[in-house]
C-alpha cells in the first residue's frame, strides 16, 4: 500500500507540524482554519483530531468535509478543556492574533502533553529592513496586511518567543525556522541568525516538571 | 369488497382518536412484565410505543438512525401523516438521497411517550377503565420519554444505534440519549436546543396551558369522554407558541403590516393583518391534528427539563466518560433555544474530552430554521454523518454520491 501523501499545494509549517506528530495521536487544532492542516494530519498521521475556529462559514466548512471542529475563540474556549485531553495542542499562524499569547499558550501546555506553535518571524531581515528604512509597519509577502486591517495583535520576534517559552517554563523540544521557499535552517546555526534569516518558526514544546 | 378505509371518512378528531388507539403505523406493546420506572417514581404498564421505520437495517444492525421528534411532532418523519394527509414532517432531511440518507441507513422515528399518534398517552383508552387515561396518566419527563424507546430499540435487535438526531425537544432527547444510554450511541446529533429548559421558555408554556385549560370544552381533562373539545384553548396555545418559533425578521419579512385581502382596515377585531390570518390558520390546524391533553404533558416534560439538574448541577457529569461522537448545531436567530444553550452543552463537552463538532447556521428563520431548507444545515448533517459512517465501517450507499 502506498503511503499517503501530502497535496501539492501543502503550507510548509503544515509539513513541519506534520513530521512532529506521532501516528494515531490525539491532535486539537486551535485556529484550525479551513481545516488543511486537521485533514493532513488524519491522512498522513491517522490522528484524532479536534479544531477550534473562530470564523463561522470556516467551520461550517469543515464540519460538512467531516472534521470534528467547533466554533471557538482560543482566547476564551480553551479553558473548557481537561489538563492532557491531547498528545498535541496545536496553533499554527495563531498566536500572534490571540489577545492573550501569554494565557493561551499556558493553555496550550496544559491540554497537550506537548505544544506546537508555528508563527510569523517579526525579526526576519526584510520586515527590519521595512521598518528600519521606511519607518512604517512593515507588508511583506509573510504579513500581507496594513497594520489598521491585520487581525495580528501581537507579533514577535524568534528571540520573543523563545523568551516567551522560558517565562511559561515551557521546554523546547524542537525548533525550526524557515524561509519562504520552505527551506529549513540548519540546526547548527545561531538562534539570531535564525531569527534574521527565518520568515516563520515551528516550535515544539513540553511542559516542565512542577509546573 | 370495500377498497376505501373507513378512516377516509372521519372527522380529522375522529381520525386521530382513532389513530391513537389503533395506530396505522408499526408499534410495539411493552407487556406488563417489563414496566417502565418513571422519573415521577410511579411505574407505567402496559404502554405503546408506535414507530414508523425508513430504509433497511444492515446485516449487522450498525446503520440505524433514531429520529427524535419535536413537541407536536409524530413518527411520520418523512411519509404522509395519515390525519392531516401532509407530507412528512421532515423530508427535506430524511429520505432516499437526503442528508439523512434512507438508502444508506435505517431511519427510526418513534411517537413519544405521552403523544397521540398511537404511543401511550393521556388520550389512550386506559384498559383498567376503559375510559381515556385523561389527567390520571402521569407526569412524564424527556428521560422517560427516551427510557421508553429503549425497548423498542431492542426489539428491533440494535446493540448501538449509529446516530440519535432531533431539532428541539428532539434535541433534548439526543442529550437524554446520550446521557442515560450512552455506550447504545455511537454518534448525537442536537440541533436548536438546550440542556435546561429557561424560565422565558417555561413561560410561553404556562401561557398555553392556561388558555387550554380556560377553555371551559377542556371538562378537567375529560372533554374525549364527555364529548367536548378545548379546540379554542388550544389554538390559542398553538398561537402563542408558533410566534416563538419564528424570529420578528422572519414575520416582519413574510407579513409586515399587510392586511388580508382588505383595502384598509375594517375597524373591528376581524383578523385585518395577515399575520393574525396566519396565527388564526396555524391554531385552527393544529387542534384538527393534536390532543390537548398531550400538549399539556408535553410541554411539562420539557419544563422540567434540566440536564445539569440531573448530575449534580454540572452538566459534563452527564457526559462524562461518553464515547459519542457529537454534533452541535444551532441558528443564529433562534432565541427559543438560542447559540449560548448550546455552547453550553458544547462546553460540557469538551470539559469531559469529548468528540465534539459544533456549528451555528446563520439564518434569519428563527427556531423554525431547523425544518426549513438550510442548505448549510443540510452539508453540516450530511459531512458529519457520512464521515462518522466511514469511522463506523459502514459502507456506501448502493451508488456514490
Amino acid at each position: 500500500m502506498l503511503a499517503p501523501v501530502a497535496p501539492p499545494n501543502t503550507r510548509v509549517d503544515h509539513l513541519l507540524i506534520a513530521e512532529m506528530v506521532a501516528a494515531g495521536s490525539r491532535v486539537l487544532d486551535v485556529g484550525c482554519g479551513d481545516g488543511a492542516l486537521l485533514q493532513l494530519l488524519a491522512d498522513t498521521k491517522n490522528v484524532d483530531g479536534r479544531g477550534i475556529e473562530v470564523a463561522r462559514e470556516r467551520v461550517n466548512a469543515c464540519v460538512a468535509r467531516g472534521l470534528s471542529v467547533i466554533q471557538g475563540d482560543a482566547d476564551r474556549d480553551l479553558l473548557d478543556y481537561p489538563d492532557g485531553a491531547f498528545d498535541y495542542a496545536i496553533l499554527s499562524l495563531t498566536i500572534q492574533a490571540t489577545r492573550q499569547p501569554k494565557t493561551v499558550l499556558e493553555n496550550l501546555l496544559r491540554i497537550g502533553r506537548s505544544a506546537i506553535v508555528s508563527f510569523p518571524n517579526f525579526g526576519h531581515w526584510q520586515v527590519r529592513a521595512r521598518l528600519t528604512l521606511t519607518g512604517r509597519m512593515p507588508v511583506t509577502e509573510n504579513l500581507p496586511d496594513a497594520w489598521y486591517v491585520s487581525p495580528n495583535a501581537h507579533l514577535c520576534t524568534i528571540k520573543d518567543f523563545a523568551n516567551l517559552c522560558r517565562v511559561v517554563n515551557a521546554r523546547v523540544e524542537r525548533a525550526v525556522a524557515f524561509n519562504a521557499s520552505g527551506q529549513k535552517l540548519g540546526t547548527w546555526i545561531p538562534l539570531t541568525v535564525h531569527n534574521l534569516m527565518g520568515e516563520k518558526a515551528v516550535f515544539m514544546l513540553t511542559r516542565t516538571s512542577g509546573h | 369488497m370495500n377498497t376505501v378505509s373507513p378512516r377516509e371518512f372521519l372527522t380529522p378528531t375522529d381520525a386521530r382518536v382513532l389513530e391513537q388507539n389503533s395506530p396505522s403505523s408499526d408499534y410495539l406493546d411493552v407487556p406488563a412484565t417489563r414496566p417502565l420506572r418513571l422519573d415521577c417514581d410511579r411505574l407505567l404498564a402496559p404502554f405503546r410505543i408506535a414507530y414508523k421505520t425508513y430504509g433497511e437495517l444492515n446485516a449487522d444492525k450498525s446503520n440505524a438512525i433514531l429520529v427524535a421528534h419535536a413537541l407536536t411532532g409524530d413518527q411520520y418523519v418523512a411519509s404522509e401523516n395519515p390525519v392531516t394527509k401532509k407530507p412528512g414532517w421532515w423530508e427535506t432531511m430524511v429520505g432516499p438521497g437526503k442528508p439523512i440518507d434512507t438508502d444508506r441507513f435505517f431511519v427510526i422515528c418513534p411517537n413519544v411517550l405521552g403523544g397521540c399518534m398511537g404511543s401511550t398517552g393521556p388520550a389512550t383508552i386506559n384498559a383498567l377503565t376503559g375510559k381515556p387515561w385523561g389527567l390520571d396518566f402521569p407526569v412524564i419527563t424527556i428521560g422517560d420519554m427516551v427510557d421508553a424507546h429503549v425497548p423498542l430499540i431492542d426489539h428491533l435487535g440494535i446493540d448501538q444505534l449509529f446516530s440519535v438526531v432531533g431539532g428541539s425537544m428532539g434535541g433534548m432527547q439526543v442529550l437524554e440519549w446520550a446521557a442515560r444510554h450512552g455506550s447504545r450511541v455511537y454518534t448525537a446529533m442536537p440541533i436548536a436546543t438546550a440542556a435546561w429548559h429557561s424560565s422565558q421558555n417555561i413561560a410561553f408554556h404556562e401561557v398555553g396551558r392556561q388558555a387550554v385549560m380556560a377553555d371551559p370544552d377542556w371538562r378537567q381533562g375529560r372533554y374525549l369522554e364527555l364529548g367536548t373539545e378545548p379546540r379554542n384553548g388550544l389554538a390559542v396555545a398553538r398561537m402563542a407558541a408558533h410566534i416563538t418559533y419564528l424570529s420578528e425578521e422572519a414575520l416582519q419579512r413574510k407579513f409586515g403590516r399587510s392586511l388580508q385581502d382588505l383595502a384598509a382596515k375594517t375597524f373591528s377585531f376581524n383578523a385585518d393583518f395577515q399575520v393574525e390570518s396566519y396565527l388564526r390558520h396555524q391554531g385552527s390546524t393544529f387542534v384538527d391534528r393534536f390532543d390537548a391533553n398531550s400538549y399539556l404533558y408535553i410541554t411539562r416534560a420539557i419544563d422540567y427539563f434540566d440536564l445539569a439538574a440531573e448530575h449534580g448541577d454540572v452538566l459534563a457529569g452527564a457526559f462524562k466518560g461518553t464515547t459519542t461522537r457529537f454534533c452541535v448545531i444551532s441558528f443564529t436567530s433562534d432565541w427559543l433555544y438560542p447559540t449560548r444553550g448550546s455552547r453550553e452543552i458544547v462546553q460540557a463537552l469538551n470539559a469531559v474530552a469529548a468528540n465534539v463538532s459544533f456549528v451555528e447556521i446563520e439564518s434569519d428563520k428563527g427556531h423554525d430554521a431547523f425544518l426549513l431548507e438550510e442548505p448549510e444545515l443540510f452539508a453540516a448533517v450530511r459531512g458529519f454523518l457520512n464521515a462518522a459512517a466511514e469511522k463506523r465501517g459502514l459502507k456506501n450507499g448502493p451508488e456514490t454520491r
